[in-house]
């Protein structure tokens, strides 16, 4: 026996969809500025591990010469970006979502025990809550990256205008490559996110589109 | 929402078989429409090699940009140990025939005035002014170098330039005395910029002819060149030839190769 719960209210859904194709166009627009000039790289003890990007890889994703049309993107699309961002933080505030998401003092002991589950070390299922630890810490973790990556932004957009904030990220070239780190850390996110909605099978991914799920319930109470 | 949370069983299969069907049909009109969307921004009309659209949200951008600019807002200054050495060469358009500098002069074009012509003497008697600062390029990277010059802005009031009155600019007490835009070009007019003009009459625009202390060699734009730490590298134009003022929005080297006219930082 299934029952219909509701789980993700229609302006989360909409916001959360909408954001995937406007970062995508921000992770692609900012891809060609960055083209432009690329000194990033991870080194130890001056040995290059990796660079970002190997030259295949702009080549691959037809990401080179393209910094004026990248920046032309990128300063339309970073308005959706900023105002979606902007319209979650105040809807979940307001709506009392909020309670789901932000983490408590319970929650890094709690995302523990998800990991050491998802790493099949804890053979006990989870307790059943909207949101576990580990998607509490990861989905506000995202949101203040999302405010690191306006204000970063908002910092090499205009250091002059706004010299305050750019000197607060450490000058120039550092709110530069904190831009850029957040950028990774969102691709790094994707990532897991990807491979446990995956894990966590239809039912999850639905509810996301339709805002439902179907949950069991026990015979016996609706005998 | 339009469904009721409290059914069970096939009432509940069903319920969610159709919002389902709902959710991905809907989901699949939105994902063609902005593909649709994205094909359409990419493909139409363009001004200045950029989409429309494109153009316009720059210029929207810039709107918002010029109404809360502040003239006291400074690009940062660095001590002399920051300098970077040595001061990075890029581009050389404009600059291709060599000068020759004891027939260089600049020459000052404003509408409905006679045109001026001035060697590097017509900084004689300003302000000297030595600045250490940030220079962005476009393409992302920085550098801080030490520029030496005098301010464009005394240069102006020196000579009673700028204005549609043969006054000196006052930005503060007489905005509308001046002209609109500054537009200033090379020598052979290969490279040419466009400035708003109170980023033109920044404390921090100067007319410059030393680098890092030195004399500035040919390749960072002798005999005279614009500094403007406000904007990116491309509207710090080498070896001025020419320095017009009107009210129409000049042209750009740049801004006709797919870039944003203001590039205001």
């Amino acid at each position: 026996m299934v029952r219909l719960q509701a789980k993700h209210p229609r302006a989360i859904r909409w916001m959360h969809w909408i954001n995937f194709p406007v970062l995508s166009i921000m992770l692609w627009s900012g891809l060609l500025i960055y083209w432009a000039n690329d000194p990033y790289a991870i080194r130890m003890g001056g040995v290059e591990l990796f660079k970002f990007f190997p030259t295949g890889f702009y080549s691959f994703f037809n990401l080179e010469h393209g910094l004026a049309t990248g920046m032309a993107y990128h300063f339309l699309f970073m308005w959706f970006f900023a105002i979606n961002g902007l319209l979650y933080v105040l809807y979940t505030a307001i709506s009392g979502e909020w309670r789901h998401l932000l983490p408590h003092w319970r929650t890094p002991a709690d995302a523990f025990q998800v990991v050491l589950h998802d790493l099949y070390i804890r053979k006990e299922p989870l307790p059943a809550a909207k949101f576990n630890g580990a998607q509490r810490l990861a989905y506000t973790g995202v949101i203040l990256m999302g405010a690191g990556s306006v204000l970063t932004g908002l910092a090499i957009y205009k250091p002059a205008q706004l010299w305050w904030l750019t000197a607060g990220f450490g000058g120039y070239e550092w709110a530069r490559l904190w831009h850029f780190a957040l950028t990774i850390g969102y691709v790094l996110f994707f990532i897991v996110h990807i491979a446990q909605v995956a894990k966590a099978g239809w039912n999850n991914f639905r509810a996301m589109v339709t805002g439902y799920e179907l949950t069991p319930v026990e015979e016996s109470i609706h005998a | 929402m339009p469904e009721k949370p409290n059914l069970t069983g096939a009432e509940a299969e069903r319920a969610m078989a159709r919002m389902s069907r709902r959710g991905f049909v809907l989901g699949a009109v939105a994902a063609l429409a902005g593909v649709g969307g994205m094909t359409w921004l990419r493909f139409t009309g363009q001004e200045g090699g950029l989409p429309w659209p494109l153009r316009r949200v720059l210029q929207f951008n810039e709107s918002l940009a010029q109404a809360t600019f502040s003239p006291e807002r400074l690009s940062p200054t660095f001590p002399e140990d920051r300098i970077a050495v040595p001061p990075r060469i890029n581009g050389g358009i404009g600059m291709v025939a060599k000068l020759d500098p004891a027939a260089w002069t600049l020459r000052v074009e404003q509408p409905d005035k006679p045109a001026r012509e001035f060697t590097l003497d017509g900084l004689n008697g300003l302000a000297r002014v030595d600045m250490v600062s940030e220079f962005k390029c476009i393409e992302g990277w920085s550098q801080i170098v030490q520029w030496g010059g005098v301010r464009l802005l005394d240069f102006l009031v020196q000579h009673k330039l700028g204005t549609r009155d043969g006054q000196a600019p006052d930005l503060k007490h007489a905005p509308n005395n001046l002209y609109k835009y500054v537009y200033m070009q090379t020598p052979d007019a290969g490279y040419y910029v466009g400035l708003d003009m109170p980023s033109a009459l920044h404390s921090q625009t100067l007319l410059c002819d030393t680098i890092n202390g030195q004399p500035l060699p040919s390749d960072h734009g002798a005999p005279l060149r614009l500094v403007i730490p406000i904007k990116y590298g491309i509207k710090n134009i080498k070896r001025i030839g020419l320095i017009r003022f009107q009210d129409e929005r000049p042209a750009d080297y740049w801004a006709e190769r797919r870039y944003d006219w203001y590039a205001g930082l």
